[in-house]
């Protein structure tokens, strides 16, 4: 009987040796995901992050390029006890600091412990230096290099646009799933519009490491490696040394400076006061200082010459002058007497012609022409005469780009207002308006809003004598030598080119012989209107549109300056330099450039 | 002529070769988890652990002559001195021992430390066999078997002393030889019952339902069954008894055993839990194994028992190795290795004549079994992780040849088993 339990032996080590061998089945022939997990174990996936595309001025300046920046990443299955005291010295953390990194850095939702991932982002040159040569002491850490942008000069923060890790919502959004946490992805300006363009594609590097996060050279020989691929450059159209100029003329003022090459719609300066050094928007210090600068009261972040919409004032009586020639119902010779009765006007003129009254700027003279623009009498009704004649003056104003967005290459642009048959109805309720309501708009103070880029815009149109090119600020991408596609269209404005010739003779005989005085150059001849946008009980907006030279336009240009004034003393005074600058490489009027940066443009 | 036969004509050549296998492809699976491709290594460089083991490998071949030409009666004679010195170094390591990978198990002797726990097993098979074959000995004597459980229990608590539960559990593994040699069944039986009670605690989360099924069986045996009181008492009495092993099965989980015993055990549960917490090791050592695939990813072309992501991969983990270079192939010839071995040492020991050579031999077999059972089942996620060596394959001297020792001298006696015969 005792003899027959050796059997019980024999069958445990059987059928031990045979559970085994059905589990080393299971797992090695039958179930393939642990080839997988082995390579994902012992491959090392280092990305390769792409050099970002730099960024040019038309001349070939270098504005934006790349500096090797340091991240600290940990992968925490290779962790080990670590000496936290001096890794606290070498990285500059305390205790407290260090704890709430890893409490941080394991809440994240991509937190992986057998993956790597960002510890601590941007470290500076003295820490990168002391960390490295002992990073040997602390497994699991390494550093890992990338670029951060980095700027000739401190200037065109609000063109060139800022470059930041991707937000959570980014991330979110980001369905093509080319971004990954801890990317750097452009947040405003050409950085965010060109960014598909400038960022280039990841590589990757599969390396063989060991446990402990060591490599031991290249795997399957970089079979499955890709090469990271560069950004593409960019040639911006700015001209830095104007931009610079107008930074340094608009500094201490609120407004914008815009310069526009009237044949191609390329954008020479783009410059919003009050702004910000954009290498401060860049690498280790980035966080600290966007706090500081979008909290400034200023608002240095507010890209004025697309988003500060203001009512345009008189320049917009350059556009009213047009249309009205265009309806035929003035014509060059039309005179209307200077009736302060209903609008106040400035200067010493009476009855003059559609010349005088745009040099003189003339309030009652578009009061009247508004009047008939708006009162055709096509139906004998006022009110629906009104409704007619609104709805043919917004076909045409539109077409000049007022009322909606360029569509220039920078996020956030606003489209101003151009006040349409409905949106009077929206305004009235319904209730029955006509032209007495709305005669404000006649002279540019009424509900139309533009922005300074549209204004620039208007400026180059009449240069062109009736069509403008989309503004735009790259001019090449990589070598292609061309812009994008759509601002190589052409878009005319329905109105013939000799009412814009009446137009140009009128600008010019502003600054020659109106209230842009300051605007004249010796041998330049410079067209221009002034504005001064009410804004009581402050001062008005100081503002002035112009291009030159008369004959075959460089540049057109658009200046606010915000609670400065009438439009010929600060912005008109700008505008010339600006042109001066430009077209003659040095300003020769240094007391104007004085008047300009002492600032003082009041009474 | 029987006497003047040599003892190379009656020792058993087949486990000699299986022990001579194992411990060569040992070595080169030692090599294989240590080797690194960047540095140009050789398998003979003493400053690598294959080049220390071949080391052991020549002592144990010293060792197993030294055996092989002394008489047999040697053993019998030494076996109370050898246990009582081995057990007083067990004792001493506590107080002048060496730790190592959290475990004081350690004397030090110049750079090599030894690991007495390791001589334990075959002193303690050499006292138990002795104490079994007294022609006066009886397991249905109380006396008797309080003996035979105190010669286990003493080394298993010395080296529970030490916290290395591995090599203390080994110790349990002698019930299966007292079976063998006349123990009542029902210990073993009621010892995997409870085993088996506390894993299924473990594995069910709501203890309600193991009660509930316990009741519920326990309904069905009174009502099927005979209905007479002492079979129903019986029965009652069972139950209850099932019921409260479930209850402490949770609180020795919880309470008694310290939180890494705890997670090793809760780790063979659900070791994708906590991948790289307390499952690290399984999840590491099946990642290994698995990847090796059908035939394995060729001897030195692991990548996974190469780059340390296996602690002790040459040691407790060595089969990691065997599983991912050689894949299931190599893995059935390893298992079969070791199958064929023990089917052999019980063939050896059922054939012996003398109670003595049969007890030892079928400690032999119970120690490497249990060895071989509990690794191969821990890197394949079959057992908790419990730190024991493979037997012959895995690196250390102490273990080497603690397992030279203990085969050997059952090899020697099978070899006198006719001398045996003629002696009686």
């Amino acid at each position: 009987m005792r003899d027959q339990r050796k059997y019980f032996f024999t069958v445990l080590i059987v059928l031990v040796g045979s559970i085994f061998l059905i589990k080393l089945f299971a797992i090695q022939v039958w179930d393939d995901r642990y080839g997988e997990l082995a390579d994902s174990n012992s491959v090392l996936r280092i990305t390769e992050y792409p050099y970002r595309g730099l960024i040019y001025d038309r001349n070939g300046n270098l504005l934006v390029y790349n500096e090797p920046e340091f991240d600290l990443m940990v992968q925490v299955n290779e962790m080990q006890e670590f000496d936290s005291l001096t890794f606290c010295s070498l990285a500059s953390l305390d205790l407290p600091k260090l704890r709430s990194l890893f409490l941080e850095m394991k809440a994240r939702k991509e937190f992986l412990p057998y993956k790597p991932i960002l510890f601590m982002p941007k470290l500076s040159a003295k820490d990168v230096a002391s960390i490295e040569d002992r990073l040997d002491e602390f497994p699991g850490f390494y550093l890992q290099a990338r670029t951060t942008r980095a700027y000739t000069w401190p200037s065109a923060a609000n063109a060139l646009g800022y470059v930041s890790e991707i937000s959570s919502e980014q991330l979110a959004s980001d369905s093509a799933r080319i971004y990954k946490q801890g990317d750097y992805i452009g947040q405003s300006g050409i950085e965010a519009y060109y960014e598909s363009v400038l960022r280039g594609k990841r590589g990757v590097r599969n390396m063989w490491r060991n446990a402990k996060g060591v490599e031991k050279g290249s795997f399957k020989e970089g079979k499955y490696d890709t090469m990271a691929v560069p950004g593409i450059n960019l040639i911006t159209s700015l001209d830095i040394d104007l931009q610079r100029y107008g930074e340094k003329l608009l500094e201490g003022k609120a407004g914008s400076i815009v310069a526009v090459e009237p044949s191609t719609g390329e954008i020479l300066s783009f410059i919003s006061g009050p702004s910000y050094d954009p290498g401060r928007l860049s690498g280790k210090n980035y966080s600290a200082n966007y706090k500081i600068i979008s909290s400034d009261t200023n608002k240095p972040l507010f890209n004025r010459p697309l988003m500060a919409q203001y009512r345009p004032g008189s320049i917009f009586k350059v556009a009213q002058a047009m249309i009205a020639l265009e309806e035929g119902v003035i014509s060059t010779d039309t005179r209307f007497p200077c009736d302060r009765s209903i609008i106040n006007c400035h200067g010493g003129h009476n009855n003059v012609d559609l010349r005088g009254a745009i040099t003189n700027s003339c309030n009652p003279y578009f009061h009247a022409v508004f009047r008939r623009l708006l009162s055709q009498g096509k139906t004998g009704d006022p009110f629906r005469d009104s409704r007619e004649g609104l709805a043919e003056w917004h076909k045409l104003v539109v077409t000049f780009g007022f009322g909606s967005p360029l569509g220039i290459d920078l996020p956030n642009e606003k489209g101003g207002l151009m006040p349409s048959v409905p949106y009077y109805d929206r305004a009235y309720r319904n209730r029955p308006w006509k032209f007495s309501n709305i005669y404000s708009i006649a002279i540019g103070e009424g509900e139309n809003l533009v922005v300074p880029i549209q204004m620039a815009n208007f400026a180059s149109t009449v240069a062109n004598r009736g069509f403008y090119y989309t503004p735009h600020l790259v001019k090449s991408i990589g070598n292609t030598g061309n812009p994008l596609e759509q601002f190589q269209v052409k878009h005319m404005v329905p109105i013939d080119s000799m009412n814009f010739e009446v137009a140009v003779d009128a600008m010019e005989s502003v600054v020659t012989s109106g209230t842009a005085l300051r605007a004249n150059l010796k041998d330049i001849v410079v067209c221009g209107k002034t504005g001064s946008v009410q804004n009581d009980p402050n001062p008005e907006h100081s503002v002035f549109i112009a291009f030159a030279p008369k004959v075959n336009p460089k540049i057109a240009i658009s200046v606010y300056v915000e609670y400065s004034g009438m439009g010929g003393r600060a912005a008109a005074t700008i505008a010339g330099l600006m042109i001066e600058k430009y077209l003659k490489g040095k300003v020769s009027r240094n007391y104007l450039e004085d008047y300009v940066l002492k600032g003082d443009f009041l009474d | 002529m029987r006497k003047e036969d040599s003892i190379v004509n009656n020792i058993d050549w087949i486990s000699v070769s299986i022990y001579g296998a194992l411990v060569l492809l040992g070595w080169f699976n030692i090599f294989a988890s240590v080797y690194d491709e960047s540095v140009s290594q050789s398998i003979l460089d003493i400053k690598l652990n294959s080049g220390r083991q071949l080391l052991f490998m020549g002592i144990s071949i010293v060792l197993i002559v030294g055996i092989l030409v002394v008489d047999m009666r040697f053993f019998e004679a030494v076996s109370f001195l050898v246990y009582g010195f081995i057990l007083f170094l067990v004792l001493l390591v506590p107080f002048i021992g060496k730790e190592v990978g959290g475990n004081k198990a350690w004397i030090g002797i110049g750079s090599f430390g030894v690991q007495p726990s390791e001589f334990a097993k075959f002193a303690t098979a050499l006292v138990v066999a002795r104490v079994i074959s007294t022609p006066t000995f009886r397991f249905d004597n109380i006396r008797n078997q309080a003996v035979v459980f105190a010669i286990i229990l003493a080394p298993l608590a010395l080296i529970l002393l030490q916290k290395d539960w591995g090599t203390a559990m080994v110790f349990t593994v002698f019930i299966l030889v007292f079976y063998r040699e006349g123990m009542s069944p029902v210990l073993l039986i009621t010892g995997a019952s409870g085993v088996v009670i506390f894993l299924l605690t473990l594995l069910v989360p709501q203890q309600w339902w193991l009660h509930g099924a316990v009741l519920s069986v326990l309904a069905l045996l009174i009502i099927f069954g005979k209905k007479k009181f002492r079979r129903i008492f019986t029965l009652t009495a069972s139950a209850l008894a099932i019921m409260a092993l479930i209850e402490s099965a949770d609180y020795v989980l919880t309470k008694v055993l310290k939180p890494h015993h705890q997670n090793r055990i809760k780790a063979l549960i659900n070791p994708d839990a906590d991948p790289l917490g307390y499952g690290w090791n399984v999840t590491q050592s099946k990642i290994a194994i698995g990847s090796g695939g059908f035939f394995g990813k060729g001897f030195l072309k692991g990548t996974q028992t190469k780059f340390d992501f296996i602690p002790e991969q040459d040691t407790d983990f060595i089969f990691c190795t065997i599983g991912e270079e050689h894949g299931w192939v190599g893995s059935i010839m390893v298992i079969g290795l070791f199958c064929g071995l023990f089917l052999r040492l019980l063939y050896l020991a059922e054939r012996q004549k003398s109670k003595f050579s049969r007890a030892y031999l079928y400690a032999v077999v119970c120690i490497l079994f249990f060895h071989f059972s509990v690794n191969i089942g821990m890197t394949i996620g079959l057992f908790p992780v419990i730190g024991i060596p493979l037997p012959f394959f895995s690196y250390g001297g102490s273990a080497l040849i603690g397992f030279t020792i203990l085969l050997f001298i059952g090899l020697k006696l099978d070899s006198h088993r006719g001398q045996v015969l003629q002696r009686i």
